[in-house]
């Protein structure tokens, strides 16, 4: 029980820290309200499906930025215009804000700017999922113990 | 939700609405699927357009309502757009986590309903019904005014209506939306109880389309009229109705496309207004409409004289006519509204005196008769008269610029006269409910030279003889002005009594198209703007009461 709630008080303070990082917003609750019976898993679900489909246009854009001199700015464009999509659809403030600053820097035209916005984003992304994933693997765990707990 | 106002949802309306979500973004489609059940609506999720148009040719009428991204892979959304709106017509809502005002724009001129930014909150989502019933109400009106307008019994449920007055409160109806609530309540159980309203939804396909444009071209746009284009389309299993309503809807897309191309020059249009202006000037009828917005359906009533009308639109009324651009071409069509003279600009939309819509019917391209059904304008329809419009559009302006160029109109065929030819239907039934204000106005009219035979409704024969009655029209000092109570009045009752004037099966083309004039590019795109009941404020009272079957003859073209 102590365990129990010492572990569903750090999920707390976790989730807390999440959103007082800016790295998640709104949505992101929005998410959580919808989970229910039906779909008990549904926010793990739809992050697991954001990563797989944010994996896909970060290598696209990886790609595309591989010709160094000549840049496609429409193109680096348009994949990071779903990017941003992407990333609002689980609420992933900052990531998203720095999708908008690499679109800046395109419509610049501004090689360098993408570039550095670019390994920025990477960064941003890469923290992001490594403290979701240790929210999610917390949140099981008060689960199964919750469950432990009422089944006792 | 609270159904609680609506008379007989079905059964428990809107849940099981059938949505149909096209998004190539895998993780924005659950999450959408999943907040879409959770409003208890049936949902089909789809990640490519095509995928899309193939499902909803597949089943037609198998879903009430279509959510879509604006940016996808295989096609641009705003095309789908079209495609929905050309071939099933079914409510479409756009999204993106774009939210740029011209983009929203965009998707409002190519007809989308809605248009959500993303991250997109559930409570949005829940209220989405709302585009789905008020798009049912528009067709069954639609429909029964067309009934109406031949059977006249629309008078009678107008009247009834009108008495229940606003029964569906639904919150998001405007008070002008109110009214066609009210000639909706018994609609809507017809309706509502079956996916399928009374009329069977058609399905406009490209190729069904293109053989309504061809016979439209060979008719004549100013001759044209639902029953001619169904002979020459030659297509057994279409309905006169089903083709009134498409030529609505491609009459409000051609002055969409002209009201656009106006803009552009609407310099020029403007400028003419000022003249008729003054010459009309007897007509000091006061726009008690404008106000309203229905008022600005009437503005373009009185633009048969075009640049009369226009100025008048465009300038003033801007909140009765959001469209007050159209002037041009649409005035001719739509003179609706008595627009005061003076309409300082209250009514700016409303053109004037009647003298300038009488004449400026007459000088409308006999073009303009078409019937419009179908009140809901789907600019982006794929009409291919876009050179045609271009057209129109330019001999529009001329138009505008001096009547004795209306006689020309052959050319201006094309123009949307419809409006000025849709009044008339309307009048026979607003006879019923306005007769006394009608009859003052009636007593005006009858000072006007026109001959039922000369009115432009009839457009066809009389051009000639229209521009110059008009010009007699014209000097005629028409004592409006003691009419103008009398048509304020009458306009008032239009707007509001009116859902047996929205009813206005006569026009509901023409009505319709009035409105989607009215309400200038913006509106366009939107139903919802689209007020019937405005529209029946259709300037029945022009003409006189024994006029009306005369009238009714001519400008039913059809």
């Amino acid at each position: 029980m102590e365990k129990n709630n010492h572990s569903h008080r750090q999920l707390v303070i976790m989730k807390q820290s999440l959103f007082d990082q800016g790295l998640l917003d709104e949505q992101f609750i929005q998410l959580e309200e919808l989970q229910d019976e039906a779909n008990p898993n549904f926010v793990e679900e739809i992050v697991t499906l954001y990563y797989r489909d944010s994996l896909r246009l970060i290598s696209s854009i990886e790609q595309a930025l591989k010709e160094r001199n000549m840049l496609d700015f429409n193109k680096l464009d348009t994949l990071m215009h779903q990017f941003t999509g992407s990333s609002s659809s689980i609420g992933a403030k900052k990531v998203k804000a720095e999708c908008n600053l690499f679109r800046e820097y395109c419509s610049a035209v501004n090689i360098e700017g993408c570039m550095k916005s670019f390994h920025q984003l990477k960064k941003e992304y890469a923290s992001l999922k490594k403290k979701l994933e240790a929210y999610f693997q917390l949140a099981r765990q008060v689960g199964l113990s919750e469950a432990e707990c009422h089944s006792k | 939700m609270d159904n609680g106002c609506f008379s007989t949802p079905r059964r428990d309306f809107p849940a099981g609405l059938r949505v149909l979500v096209v998004d190539d973004d895998p993780t924005w489609l659950k999450i959408l699927e999943k907040m879409l059940k959770k409003c208890n609506y049936e949902v089909t999720t789809c990640c490519l357009a095509r995928q899309a148009l193939n499902l909803l040719r597949e089943r037609k009428d198998g879903y009430d309502i279509v959510i879509s991204d604006v940016n996808m892979p295989d096609m641009d959304g705003f095309k789908l757009l079209e495609h929905v709106g050309l071939e099933m017509d079914l409510p479409v809502i756009m999204m993106s986590v774009d939210g740029e005002t011209s983009r929203v724009m965009k998707g409002v001129q190519h007809g989308a309903c809605d248009y959500l930014l993303k991250p997109i909150r559930m409570k949005e989502l829940r209220n989405i019904w709302q585009h789905v019933f008020r798009k049912r109400i528009h067709e069954v009106r639609e429909f029964e005014n067309f009934e109406s307008f031949e059977s006249m019994h629309l008078m009678r449920n107008g009247s009834d209506l009108s008495e229940e007055g606003n029964m569906f409160a639904l919150e998001d109806m405007t008070s002008s939306k109110k009214r066609k609530d009210v000639d909706g309540k018994h609609d809507d159980r017809e309706f509502l109880d079956s996916s399928s309203s009374k009329k069977a939804r058609v399905v406009w396909s490209v190729d069904l389309h293109q053989k309504f444009v061809k016979a439209v071209n060979q008719i004549g746009f100013d001759k044209v009229g639902p029953k001619k284009i169904l002979d020459l389309m030659n297509v057994p299993w279409l309905s006169r109705e089903n083709v009134a309503s498409h030529l609505q809807k491609y009459r409000l897309y051609l002055s969409r496309l002209q009201k656009d191309n106006e803009q552009k020059s609407s310099s020029s249009g403007m400028k003419h207004s000022d003249l008729p202006l003054k010459d009309v000037g007897s007509f000091g009828f006061q726009n008690s409409a404008d106000k309203q917005q229905n008022d600005a359906s009437i503005d373009r009533y009185n633009y048969s004289e075009g640049t009369l009308q226009h100025q008048n639109m465009e300038t003033k009324s801007h909140e009765s006519n959001p469209k007050g651009t159209v002037p041009h071409s649409i005035t001719a069509e739509k003179v609706k509204a008595f627009v005061p003279l003076e309409s300082e600009g209250k009514n700016a939309t409303f053109q004037s005196t009647m003298s300038t819509t009488q004449y400026s019917w007459t000088e409308i391209p006999k073009t303009q008769l078409k019937k419009e059904q179908k009140p809901i304008v789907h600019p982006e329809d794929n009409f291919n008269l876009l050179p045609l419009h271009g057209k129109q559009h330019n001999i529009q302006v001329d138009q505008s610029q001096s009547i004795a160029s209306i006689s020309s109109t052959p050319s201006i065929a094309e123009q949307d006269v419809a409006g000025c030819i849709e009044t008339k239907p309307r009048f026979a039934d607003y006879k019923k409910d306005y007769t006394s204000s009608v009859s003052s106005i009636r007593s005006s009219v009858d000072t006007f030279p026109f001959q039922p035979g000369n009115l432009m409704m009839n457009y066809q024969p009389s051009q000639q003889a229209i521009s110059t009655t008009n010009l007699g029209v014209k000097t005629q000092s028409y004592n409006n002005l003691s009419c103008i109570s009398d048509l304020e009045s009458y306009q008032r009752n239009l707007l509001f009594g009116g859902e047996a004037a929205s009813a206005a099966p006569l026009d509901e083309d023409l009505y319709f198209y009035w409105h989607n004039m009215n309400f200038g590019q913006q509106s366009i795109g939107m139903p919802e703007y689209y007020d019937p009941g405005l529209l029946t404020e259709v300037p029945n009272h022009l003409y006189d009461s024994t006029d009306y079957s005369v009238i009714d003859q001519g400008l039913f073209i059809a």
